[in-house]
Order: structure tokens, then C-alpha cells, then sequence
């Protein structure tokens, strides 16, 4: 019994039991395509809303909704294999070290050496490489 | 001694035997090497092309000692030197340091260790060598033409605005090189997690397959920030998109942190291998099981994540906040400690070993020493006051080459002499690869030790002519390259000449542990006859009955007697 | 056994069909960093300037955007059913599928083409002439044709995988059960994902102002 619901659970976790037939497949495919595309009206339409500083916020979550069901049911993440989720998961605590970080240091820089505090040269021509531009 | 040594030699075989069948004499023909897909083949690739850079990039070396071995700026122009130390560090960072270990005794011995027939995607590993062959390529024209000569950070606006060098023919061959070392990472984190010989579980993994695999989770995350970094320059000196142009707005130091996220990291892509090697190598000779096994994984994973958290310590006096740099110092001290780990891992295996000197031992030794001293300037160079003192001095150029000569190359060097008879069969002469040994931990500390103490005292890198007072110490830098040079060179001598004249090695010279040793050497195209099943851990050289337990303590006695 | 679709060093196809799905995820952790740090960056700069990424977010074309949006979106469909029905050795199903992704594709490269030769028209190349009037807003459209530039590049390396291992299965020399339709399906999706985040920060910025 256990030796049994073991194999299924091992054959499942290799993703043995997929769809065989055309149906089962378009069946699981586009209901999530047709969320995605709801929701990629709905960030759409939202962008018109004024919502402040919220709007890139709201843009931003449903892109990451959006990554999060093409990632589950299109990359197959729902699929219990522990391997692929950890390689499909494991970049965004890498990303998160990068972001994290690199706004610690503009939230916390010393006013002075921001650019919109810095002397104003921007109604200047652009300076031109000095010296012959070596490919 | 002479017993150990005579077990070494495949007795009765004169040199007119013929060899088994080995991946060596398996196929024949140019073609066979330029399209092979066995991961010992394309080690030997790398190991040629790795060679070549080598020279090229020692050539750097040499050529800034001589300058300045005098304070005047006589041997070349100011902007010949910012080329030349330009070469030197773009040829010896990414295309010598980063792929050194792991791609040739990596890609070599990570199938073997973990009783494999090859990598997971053998046609991937031939990629890689052929991408870096075209990055090398690339670099090696823009060297010819007329060089670069931002160093080797290109940092802007220098880079992308005023440098009148080949910027970017030498960033796109270090994306090229860069999409190299991911193709190898992603390679070995698969064959490591999919094709280990049954028995073979996580934790009876040799350390240099756990200091590979973190350094392949450093490669694949790590490597793909530089391409940004490097793609954002290009796209603003090739096509003129102002993204780190202040005029606009734009932000130099934002150009710093995806730099440095690589950059830093690549420090342990260079060290983590060479951890694992010089475990390896101490066990064997000190015929001990590592010390704190779990310990020494655990700190390589450390390293391996947290080492991704204290790049900006390389920015303390950039103009970046100073609440971050101080985030950025806790860091750096606190990724001391897998560090400090693991040399105190080595010195408990070393202690009641029945130690023996062979030249693999001594470039061990010698590492042990070489890194430590590395490692503790290091902490000088994570705390900010002191930092800010020597930022951009010799101390600086000393620290790293402690860690990235006195530490990664010895133990290339180190690997190298061990694994040579079960690459080519052959055993190097032991005598000039102790002498050459102990010469390059000599001619190292010679060449380097006194940087330490010339940038304390204020002498700045990046110049080609320097008050005289420094000249002391410049002059026995540049005599000790001279031998670190020779040292260097010495074993490319007897290596080649135990190629045809050395005598004929057994399976497993060392009476070592690890699967590598127990297949033939060099071994067959498929690694082994019948693949390995492991019953136990790494590093059995002092099994449970052999032996008094730790807790049976000798009584103390003073070296030399009770004087 | 396998029918030929088993290579060395693999014992079982099981075995080499996860091994292909995990080296393509390493392989697109590897490139969710490149465009993670590309739109780090991105936003790194419009925190010291958003007025001026605002109004070059207004000055993209909403409507190319949007459609290539959903263009996309309709290909990782048929990616996704395309790889299904090649696993489960449906070759008719798969084979529609798969042409309809590389269609969908291609339509994409040629909105994204007269798209940028509308830009062009504009004057949105951040070099003389901008049409726009803040300095930072020359940054935005820098990151505009770097990161799109960069997406279309992925979006033909994608196309030429699918188009190159569509044709060998259809000429029957490569069977359909092979996993590199899954691992080229992973890519594909990877290429829609990153279209997701950038047609908000190039689209979407501003537009309520």
C-alpha cells in the first residue's frame, strides 16, 4: 500500500502523469491564458487610473501575477519535482540581494551627491568623447 | 619514503608497454580533439588555451615590474602603462583566474569524483570551450590593436566617454567569456544533482565537488549582472544611449554595484575551487579525515550566498551612502568567518597527522600561509577608516594577489602536481617540484609581502612613476617576480618533459581516497568499467580501529626536550 | 527503447528529461539576473528622476504595446500546449501549435519593427533632436532601446530554437518525445515573463498624469 502510493507519488513528482490527449490539454491551457489575458487588460486600464506612485506599484504586481501563473501552469511549476522549483525559485533571493542593496544605498545617500542636487548642466550640449572613439 | 615512492611506479612495466585503453588513445586525429564531447578532453582544451593566457598575462606582469623598477616613468608612456596593467588584470581575471580550476581539474575530475561517465550536457561543455576560445579571440585583437586602458574595472563615465582604448571589443569579449563560465556552472550544478553513483549522497561528496558546485551557483547568478553591467557600456559608447551619463542624470555608481555584484563574487568563483583542492590535498598527505566535514560544506555554501552581500565594500570611498557602507563592512566580516572555518578546519587535520612533504603538500602548506595572510588584510579592508586610508594603494594590489595568486594559483599549481599522474599516467619528478614549490611561496612573499607594506606608507596603484622613497620596496617586488617567474615556469618544464620521459604512474600513486583513484590512469573514455556503487564518506585515511580516538590524549612534551 | 531520443551520459529518458528541464531553468536563473539587473537598473534611475521616465513612458506607443502584449501572451498558450502534445507524441496537435507560436512570434519582431520606426519618426532616439524635453528622459528612452532591443534578440534566438527543432521532428529526425521541446517551451515562456515586466515600466509609466 504505502510501497504503492509511493511510486505514484514518485511518478507524479516526474511529471508522468501529464495530459495524453488533446483535450485534457487545451482544457488545462486556456483558462490561464485567458486570466493572462484578463489581467493584461486589466494593468492596461488601471495605468489610466490616478493612483500616484501606486500606478507602477499596481503595474508591477500584476506583471509578477502574471509570471507567477505562467510559471505554475505553463513552466510546470505545479508539479511536485523539488529540483525544478528550487532552480525556478532560487533566483529571486539573488535578485532580491541586488535590489535590496543597491536601494539601501540611494535611500540613504547623502543629498549632495544626488544628481538632482548637483549643479545643473543639462541645458548644456552633451560633452563629446575626447580623443578618437576606438571600437 | 622510498617504499612510498617505489609504490607509486607501475612495477615491471618498462616505458615499452603499451598503454590500456585509455581517453587519451581513444580516437586519434585533430578532429577527434576539436569535437569532442569528453569532459577530459576538453579539460586538456582548456588547460592549453588557459596556458596561453597565462603567458600573455604574465607578460603584463612582467612588463609593470620592469617600469617600475625605477621611480622615473622610462620604460613606457603613461598611457602604455594604464594599457599594460589594463591586459594584465582583463587576461588574468577572466581569462585565466575565473576559469582556472574549475575548468580544467574541474571539468576533469567532477565527472570522476562523483562516479560518473561525463558531464550532464557534454555537447554544452564543448560550447563553452569554443565560446571562450572566441572571447579570447576577441580580447587578444583588442590587445593587439592598441589595448584598453580603463583597467580592468571600466568604470564609467571613463569608459564609456573619454577612453580612447578598444572598450568595446574587450566588453563584449568578456560577455562572451562570461556566457563560458555559465554554460560550465549550469553544467555542473546538473551533473552534480542528477548524476552522482548510486551511494554517492551529499554528504560523501569530496569537498572540491562541493566547493565546485558553490562555485557554479556563484557562476550562474553571479556572471549574467556583468553581462548587464558590461552591455549597459556598450550600449552607450556604440550607440550613444546616455545611461551613466551624469549630464543627463545618469549615475555612475549604479554602473559600481552591478559591477561589483559580479566582480566580488568572482573572488570566491576564484578561492572556492581552490578550497576544495587544497582539502583534497591535506588529507591525503596527512593521511587524516578532514576536520569537521559538514563544517567545511556548510562554510563553503556560506561563502558561496553570503558572498553575494559585501560588494560594496569595494565603493567606501565612492560617494555611495555611508549607512550602506557600513551594512557592507558588518558584511565583509562577518563572510571572514567560513573562511577562518576552513583554515582552521586544515590546520586540526594537519595536527596529529603522519604528515609527509610531497610537492602537492607544500603548495598546500604554502596556501595555507599565503591565504591567511590574504584573508586577515582582507579584514583590514573591510573596516571603513582603515580602508579609506589604503583604498587604491598597494596594500590594496597586495591583499588580492595574496588571495588570488599566493592562493587560487598555488593550489592550481598544487592540483595540478596531484592529479598529474591520473591525467597523463605519468609521475612528474618529485625533487624539482618540491624545489619549485617552495620557490614560489618564497618568490611570492618577495614579490608581494613588501606592496603591503609600501601602500601602508602611502604608495598609490595605477602609476608608472613614484616619489623615490618607495623605490626600495619596488625594486624587491620586481626581484621577486623574477623568481616567482621562474617558479611559475619550472613546472610547465618538468611537466612536459614527464609527458614522454616520466615514469609510468599506478591507478593511484597517493594511496588516496576519492573514485578518481579508482579507476585507471589516465582513465578509459567512459571513466570507469563498471560504474562505482559508494558505501562511505570521503576521506577514509584513518578508519575507526586504526588509530587512537581523539580523546585519547597524548602527554604534552616540549619540542627539543625539557631543556 | 527510448526510440532515440536517449543520449549519453543519461541511463533513462526520465532522468535525461529532467535534466534537461533543470539545466534550462539554471540556464534562464542565469538570464532572469541579466534582465533582473537590466530593470534594476531601470528603476534604480527613474527613483532619481521619475517626472522625466514618466513622460517618456507617455511619449511609447500604447497601442504596439499592448497588442504585442497580448500577442505574446497567446504565443506562451501555444508554446505551452505545443510542448504538451509533443510529450504526449500528439505530432498533429504539436505540430499546429508550434507553427502557431512561431507565427505569433514573428508578428510580434514586426509590430516591435514598425513600432521602432514609428519611435524613429518621433524623434525618440536619445541622441540629437530628442523630442523630449528632460535630460533624465533621454535615460528612459536609452533603457527603451536597450531592453527592447535585447527582448526582440531573445525573441529571434527563441524563434530559431522552436523553428530548428519543429522542422527536425516534422522531417522525423527527431522524435517528438524528446525533452527539448520542453526545455525550448521553458525558454519561450522566460521571453513572455520578461515582456511582462517591461510593458509596464515602458508602457504603463505616467499615463494617468
Amino acid at each position: 500500500m504505502s510501497g504503492r502510493s509511493s511510486r505514484r507519488s514518485s511518478k507524479r513528482s516526474l511529471g508522468e502523469a501529464t495530459p495524453r490527449s488533446a483535450g485534457a490539454i487545451l482544457a488545462r491551457s486556456l483558462p490561464v491564458w485567458l486570466v493572462l489575458v484578463g489581467l493584461a487588460l486589466a494593468s492596461c486600464a488601471l495605468a489610466y487610473l490616478p493612483m500616484g506612485r501606486w500606478n507602477m506599484a499596481v503595474s508591477l504586481g500584476i506583471a509578477a501575477a502574471k509570471m507567477l501563473l505562467i510559471g505554475l501552469f505553463f513552466m510546470h511549476l505545479r508539479r511536485p519535482d523539488p529540483l525544478l522549483r528550487l532552480a525556478g525559485g532560487a533566483w529571486l533571493l539573488w535578485v532580491g540581494f541586488l535590489a535590496a542593496l543597491v536601494f539601501a544605498d540611494q535611500a540613504t545617500r547623502a543629498p549632495l551627491t544626488q544628481p538632482e542636487h548637483m549643479e545643473d548642466r543639462t541645458m548644456e550640449p552633451p560633452e563629446t568623447a575626447g580623443g578618437r572613439s576606438g571600437f | 619514503m622510498s617504499e612510498l615512492a617505489a609504490g607509486r611506479v607501475r612495477p615491471a612495466e618498462g616505458p615499452a608497454e603499451p598503454w590500456p585503453d585509455n581517453y587519451l588513445t581513444a580516437e586519434q586525429g585533430l578532429g577527434s580533439w576539436l569535437l569532442t564531447t569528453d569532459h577530459k578532453r576538453i579539460a586538456l582544451l582548456y588547460m592549453a588555451t588557459l596556458l596561453a593566457f597565462f603567458v600573455i598575462g604574465g607578460f603584463g606582469a612582467v612588463m609593470i615590474r620592469l617600469e617600475l623598477f625605477t621611480p622615473e616613468q622610462d620604460l613606457m608612456t603613461a598611457d602604455a602603462y594604464n594599457r599594460m596593467f589594463t591586459l594584465h588584470g582583463t587576461v588574468m581575471v577572466w581569462f585565466f583566474l575565473v576559469p582556472s580550476i574549475p575548468n580544467t581539474l574541474g571539468n576533469f575530475l567532477l565527472p570522476l569524483m562523483i562516479g560518473a561517465r561525463d558531464l550532464a550536457f557534454p555537447r554544452v561543455n564543448l560550447l563553452s570551450w569554443y565560446l571562450f576560445v572566441g572571447a579570447g579571440l576577441l580580447l587578444v585583437v583588442a590587445l593587439v590593436a592598441g589595448g584598453v586602458d580603463t583597467g580592468w574595472t571600466f568604470y564609467t563615465p571613463f569608459s564609456t566617454m573619454f577612453s580612447n582604448g578598444y572598450v568595446l571589443l574587450a566588453a563584449l569579449a568578456v560577455i562572451l567569456a562570461g556566457f563560458s563560465s555559465i554554460a560550465t556552472g549550469l553544467n555542473f550544478i546538473a551533473t552534480v544533482h542528477l548524476l552522482r553513483a548510486p551511494g554517492m549522497h551529499w554528504f560523501r561528496l569530496p569537498l572540491l565537488v562541493w566547493a565546485l558546485y558553490g562555485t557554479s551557483v556563484v557562476m550562474v547568478l553571479a556572471t549574467p549582472v556583468l553581462a548587464a553591467s558590461l552591455l549597459l557600456i556598450v550600449a552607450e559608447r556604440a550607440f550613444g544611449l546616455p545611461v551613466f551619463d551624469p549630464a543627463q542624470g545618469g549615475d555612475p555608481l549604479l554602473f559600481q554595484h552591478l559591477f561589483w555584484f559580479y566582480s566580488h563574487p568572482a573572488v570566491y568563483i576564484m578561492i572556492l575551487p581552490s578550497f576544495g583542492v587544497i582539502s583534497e590535498i591535506v588529507t591525503c598527505f596527512a593521511r587524516r579525515r578532514i576536520f569537521g566535514y559538514t563544517f567545511m560544506v556548510y562554510a563553503i555554501l556560506w561563502i558561496a550566498v553570503v558572498g553575494f552581500l559585501v560588494w560594496g565594500h569595494h565603493m567606501f570611498v565612492s560617494g555611495q551612502s555611508l549607512f550602506t557602507s557600513l551594512v557592507f563592512s558588518f558584511l565583509s566580516f562577518v563572510i571572514a568567518v567560513p573562511s577562518a572555518i576552513k583554515v582552521f578546519n586544515w590546520t586540526f587535520t594537519l595536527y596529529r597527522g603522519q604528515i609527509t612533504f610531497e610537492a602537492p603538500m607544500l603548495y598546500a602548506l604554502g596556501f595555507i600561509g599565503l591565504f591567511t595572510l590574504g584573508g586577515l588584510t582582507g579584514l583590514f579592508l573591510a573596516a571603513i577608516p582603515i580602508d579609506v586610508h589604503v583604498t587604491d594603494t598597494y596594500f590594496v594590489v597586495a591583499h588580492f594577489h595574496f588571495i588570488m595568486v599566493g592562493g587560487a594559483v598555488t593550489a592550481l599549481y598544487g592540483g595540478l602536481s596531484f592529479w598529474w599522474p591520473k591525467i597523463t599516467g605519468r609521475l612528474y619528478p618529485e625533487g624539482w617540484a618540491r624545489f619549485a614549490a617552495i620557490l614560489m611561496f618564497f618568490g611570492f612573499a618577495f614579490t608581494f609581502f613588501p606592496m603591503f607594506v609600501m601602500g601602508f606608507a602611502g604608495m598609490p596603484r595605477r602609476y608608472a612613476a613614484y616619489p623615490p622613497e618607495f623605490q626600495i620596496w619596488h625594486v624587491m617586488s620586481s626581484c621577486g617576480a623574477v623568481l616567482l617567474a621562474a617558479a611559475y615556469l619550472l613546472p610547465m618544464a618538468y611537466l612536459t618533459f614527464s609527458l614522454f620521459r616520466g615514469a609510468r604512474a599506478t591507478d593511484d600513486p597517493w594511496d588516496a581516497t576519492g573514485l578518481e583513484w579508482r579507476t585507471a590512469s589516465p582513465p578509459p573514455r567512459g571513466n570507469f568499467g563498471v560504474l562505482p556503487v559508494v558505501a562511505e564518506g570521503p576521506y577514509l585515511y584513518h578508519p575507526e580501529a586504526e588509530g587512537p580516538h581523539h580523546s585519547e590524549r597524548e602527554p604534552h612534551q616540549n619540542q627539543g626536550g625539557n631543556l | 527503447m527510448s526510440g532515440g531520443a536517449l543520449r549519453e551520459p543519461w541511463h533513462s529518458l526520465r532522468r535525461q528529461r529532467e535534466a534537461a528541464s533543470f539545466g534550462m531553468w539554471l540556464f534562464l536563473a542565469s538570464e532572469a539576473l541579466l534582465f533582473g539587473g537590466l530593470i534594476l537598473a531601470f528603476i534604480a534611475t527613474r527613483w532619481f528622476h521619475p517626472a522625466a521616465f514618466a513622460a517618456a513612458g507617455r511619449e511609447a506607443d500604447i497601442v504596439y504595446g499592448t497588442a504585442n502584449t497580448l500577442l505574446l501572451l497567446t504565443s506562451s498558450l501555444t508554446m505551452a500546449v505545443g510542448a504538451q502534445a509533443a510529450r504526449a507524441e500528439l505530432p498533429r496537435l504539436a505540430g499546429r501549435a508550434l507553427g502557431l507560436t512561431l507565427a505569433l512570434g514573428l508578428a510580434f519582431l514586426c509590430l516591435k519593427g514598425l513600432e521602432w520606426r514609428a519611435d524613429l519618426a518621433k524623434g525618440l532616439w536619445p541622441g540629437p533632436g530628442f523630442a523630449l524635453e528632460q535630460p533624465a528622459a533621454r535615460i528612459a528612452f536609452a533603457f527603451y532601446w536597450l531592453l527592447t532591443g535585447l527582448h526582440g534578440l531573445h525573441l529571434l534566438g527563441g524563434l530559431s530554437a522552436i523553428a530548428w527543432l519543429a522542422g527536425q521532428a516534422v522531417l522525423g529526425r527527431r522524435p517528438w518525445r524528446s525533452p527539448a521541446f520542453e526545455a525550448a517551451a521553458l525558454y519561450w515562456h522566460l521571453i513572455d515573463v520578461v515582456w511582462m515586466f517591461l510593458y509596464p515600466l515602458l508602457y504603463l509609466d505616467g499615463r494617468a498624469a
